[in-house]
């Protein structure tokens, strides 16, 4: 179960580390162009990978941010300074 | 308002135990040139900044820094958690950390040197802010250079790289938010 979760973590923050980027360049570029459509982009595209993370494994985001089934998910290990979950990401 | 994201920025995956080296990476977590005084420090100096790319910034690298903390945190943790006592107790230095406090991450040097506000600043002067902010990511660069020097396991060298790289770009920000600074401290003398 970990490895297919792992791998879809793997692809998130493959992801969220581009936007995050982008984020930040356009912080100091807020009128480049292809940043911007790259951004967009990747928000597309991130939106996409969590919605479907959260369908299988619960909330990635606390306090309202996603949906969770019976019992509580939030709650479920592992935590990500634990080593399961990070097995298998690099 | 700040959220909580379930995962590391990057992976962190040590399968080898290694009690001193955790203490040395400790340094990152509550050190003078660790990921807690960069991210105080940031979020701390965020009211005084003039210009909209400046506030921005110091928001969003503020908050990137949190998330190395957190990666720092696990390193400690995984290489703290299964060390055996026989090596914790052969090292003098580790020893007295383990006293104190077991193993788990205390915000301080592996020493025990708790951290402090001091080791930071908020000037109210933005440009001297940024600068002492691009100074920052410079010696933390530095540090994770030692880090590596220090470090023989490719599961720990491979996120310390990685942290290196952050203070780089972070630093090429920074600098771009200081040509700005000039540009806005300029344009004031414009009446």
């Amino acid at each position: 179960m970990h490895n297919s979760r792992n791998r879809l973590l793997n692809q998130i923050r493959a992801i969220e580390f581009t936007t995050l980027e982008l984020n930040l360049f356009l912080n100091s570029h807020p009128g480049d162009q292809q940043a911007l459509r790259d951004y967009n982009n990747g928000v597309r595209q991130l939106k996409a990978l969590k919605n479907e993370y959260e369908r299988q494994y619960g909330p990635l985001i606390n306090f309202g941010f996603g949906y969770s089934r019976s019992p509580w998910q939030w709650i479920n290990e592992p935590w990500p300074w634990e080593r399961e979950s990070n097995r298998g990401c690099n | 308002m700040w959220l909580y994201e379930k995962k590391l920025q990057y992976p962190v995956n040590i399968k080898k135990p290694n009690y001193k080296l955790a203490a040395a990476i400790l340094n990152q977590f509550g050190g003078p040139d660790g990921e807690l005084a960069a991210s105080l420090r940031y979020l701390s100096q965020r009211p005084s900044m003039p210009i909209p790319e400046a506030k921005a910034m110091l928001n969003d690298i503020g908050t990137e820094e949190l998330a190395h903390f957190e990666m720092i945190q696990a390193m400690v943790h995984q290489l703290m958690k299964d060390a055996p006592i026989e090596e914790i107790a052969a090292d003098g230095a580790t020893a007295v950390y383990y006293t104190d406090h077991g193993r788990a991450s205390w915000i301080s040097t592996g020493t025990g040197v708790p951290f402090t506000g001091a080791y930071i600043q908020s000037k109210g002067d933005p440009i001297a802010d940024i600068y002492e902010d691009m100074a920052a990511e410079q010696k933390a660069r530095a540090t994770y250079e030692y880090l590596i020097n220090l470090a023989d396991d490719p599961d720990v060298i491979d996120p310390l790289r990685w942290l290196r790289e952050r203070e780089v770009v972070h630093f090429q920000r920074f600098g771009e938010i200081m040509n700005k600074l000039y540009e806005w401290k300029d344009s004031k003398k414009i009446f």
